[in-house]
């Protein structure tokens, strides 16, 4: 195949497809046993200093932060993220330095509440590397390729644009119709985090609402830690088996965190709390009130039922699952006035 | 704009409110497709993130960003619908950084699904709220995502979708399309109050002018009560008047 241009955004997390092969078959086992373990322990074990990490969910929608906080509680450090639209979990991971590369499809956003003050500062004063850019798309095409075990996929997507050349795709002629096309290439996280409704001790996970990326995001990931709002008997995932998104063989680690999502979203279950998120955006204007975030919320509380209370507690969690269906009005504390 | 019985691939911000305000009134079978796997939703509130669960509130499907970028690849997508922090003639957009990449003054998102979007939809609509010098600019800072490229048949040749690229846009003056030679940005309709110097006065670059002009209509008193009490009373996109 000719190839016609490359990208110069620097290549994270690809591996020849028969090493990708040979590193699941020595290190993955099909043996049904219980993976149950703390935050704790699963950060421990299988997050390290200078990791490709990549998080689950979309934006500020089923993030598994439970594992965020413990992220920034042991001090990781040198960890490059996929930003394939990570705003609130980039934005303190970024904020409390565990994270200082970024392949970007869309990160240093809110979304609609704006943009973020703290990794914006950091990408700006240079603490923070945007490694590569790429799109939405671009980047489940890349878990696509690697869940495929092959080492591309072809997309017509970023053609012509700034977003390729900053890229880590090529530009390939297409031997069938000799039109150009873009080569997207596998990506293989160190470790993925997905947040899911429920799952059982061995990892099979059910996913209620939009998958987004995870089906891919799940298969391509070297380690997989499954946080989940309820472990629920195994018996229950095989009488409905065709909801389930997440196969026990591809998961090392399985943590039961009832409102793991908070303050984003769960599908279903309850609404982002918008009033935390206010208070991080308004703190995240200054290197002081970053800090003061993370004393307050991270590093002193003893676990995340703790965190929850410090949030509101059962009150604010019961107003999130009203607003979830609809039946508290939208706010939006974090607006400019 | 929008049609009844299309589809539409909308992005964050004014483009749901717009897509919103069509369901509620000309088009209630217009089909609203989201990236992260929202496809044809009853939307009963502004969604703030085009992941989260109202992106397919009484839809008819939640699925996943492979299986909507992928029918959006192959042609199922009528109309793109985005929002733009720069945009030259050719209707190509900035959403990456303002300034220099290696050294940024501000760093923006990036393309998130802009770029997937542009690529793959028949059509792309372009919405902006602020049209002024520091927006309608010469040459974008970083080409995230794109218009027409350089002109007339650029798209085909890098390898883009035959047929498809920008269509209209949309701001606080007035509505644009793109001239059929040349593909440079063409004023098609005036919105009430302005004129072709308060078009040419927030513009880096020269716009064509059509050969008749039309008055935009003034939108009637009933829609601006839904996107004032229905869509958006939080004044979360729209602003404060």
């Amino acid at each position: 195949m000719e190839i016609i241009s490359e990208g110069k955004g620097q290549l994270i997390g690809w591996h020849d497809p028969d090493e990708a092969r040979e590193w699941v078959v020595k290190n993955k086992s099909r043996e049904l046993k219980s993976k149950v373990m703390s935050v704790k322990e699963a950060v421990k074990r299988y997050i390290h200093n200078g990791d490709y990490i990549a998080s689950g969910g979309f934006g500020h929608v089923r993030v598994s932060m439970a594992i965020v906080y413990e992220i920034i509680r042991q001090k990781k450090r040198n960890l490059t993220m996929a930003g394939k639209t990570a705003v609130h979990d980039l934005d303190i991971l970024v904020g409390s330095e565990c994270v200082n590369k970024v392949e970007v499809a869309y990160s240093f956003g809110h979304e609609l509440r704006g943009l973020s003050p703290s990794s914006r500062r950091m990408v700006e004063n240079g603490r923070c590397k945007v490694v590569a850019e790429t799109t939405n798309a671009g980047y489940q095409w890349r878990f696509l390729a690697g869940m495929m075990g092959i080492p591309f996929i072809p997309s017509r997507t970023m053609l012509g644009t700034d977003t390729l050349n900053y890229s880590s795709c090529k530009v390939a002629k297409d031997p069938y119709s000799g039109k150009l096309i873009t080569l997207i290439p596998a990506a293989y996280p160190d470790v993925a985090f997905i947040h899911v409704h429920r799952c059982d001790i061995y990892g099979n996970a059910q996913i209620y609402g939009n998958t987004v990326e995870d089906i891919e995001l799940s298969r391509c990931a070297r380690r997989l830690i499954i946080t989940t709002e309820e472990i629920v008997n195994v018996e229950l995932i095989r009488q409905e088996p065709w909801k389930t998104t997440i196969p026990f063989f591809i998961v090392d680690a399985v943590v039961e965190v009832p409102y793991g999502s908070h303050p984003c979203q769960m599908p279903g279950a309850y609404y982002y709390d918008e009033e935390h998120l206010a208070e991080w955006m308004e703190l995240s204007n200054t290197k002081e009130g970053v800090d003061e975030y993370f004393t307050k919320y991270v590093l002193s509380v003893q676990d995340f039922e703790h965190y929850l209370k410090l949030c509101g507690g059962a009150e604010k969690l019961n107003y999130l699952k009203r607003r979830e269906f609809l039946e508290e009005p939208m706010i939006a504390p974090w607006q400019k006035r | 704009m929008l049609e009844d019985k299309k589809s539409v691939f909308v992005g964050t911000g004014l483009p749901i409110v717009a897509a919103m305000l069509a369901q509620k009134t000309h088009a209630p079978n217009l089909l609203i497709m989201f990236e992260a796997g929202g496809i044809g939703p009853l939307l009963p509130e502004l969604p703030i993130s085009v992941g989260e669960s109202r992106t397919y509130y009484k839809g008819i499907m939640a699925t996943s960003m492979h299986d909507v970028m992928s029918l959006s690849q192959a042609g199922y997508v009528d109309y793109g619908f985005l929002g733009a922090a720069q945009m030259d003639m050719f209707g190509n957009i900035n959403t990456t950084v303002i300034g220099k990449y290696s050294h940024p003054k501000v760093r923006l998102p990036g393309s998130g699904g802009a770029n997937d979007v542009a690529s793959f939809s028949w059509k792309l609509i372009i919405i902006m709220a602020k049209q002024s010098k520091q927006t309608f600019v010469d040459k974008v800072d970083f080409l995230t995502t794109a218009g027409y490229l350089g002109g007339l048949g650029h798209r085909e040749r890098v390898g883009l979708p035959i047929g498809s690229g920008p269509y209209r846009v949309i701001t606080q003056l007035g509505i644009y399309g793109f001239n059929k030679k040349s593909k440079k940005l063409e004023l098609l309709s005036l919105h009430p109050g302005e004129t072709i110097d308060s078009i040419k006065n927030n513009s880096c670059f020269d716009i064509i002018l059509a050969n008749e002009i039309e008055s935009s209509p003034i939108p009637p008193e009933e829609y601006l009560k839904i996107l004032r009490d229905e869509i958006d009373p939080a004044r979360i996109v729209l602003g404060r008047d």
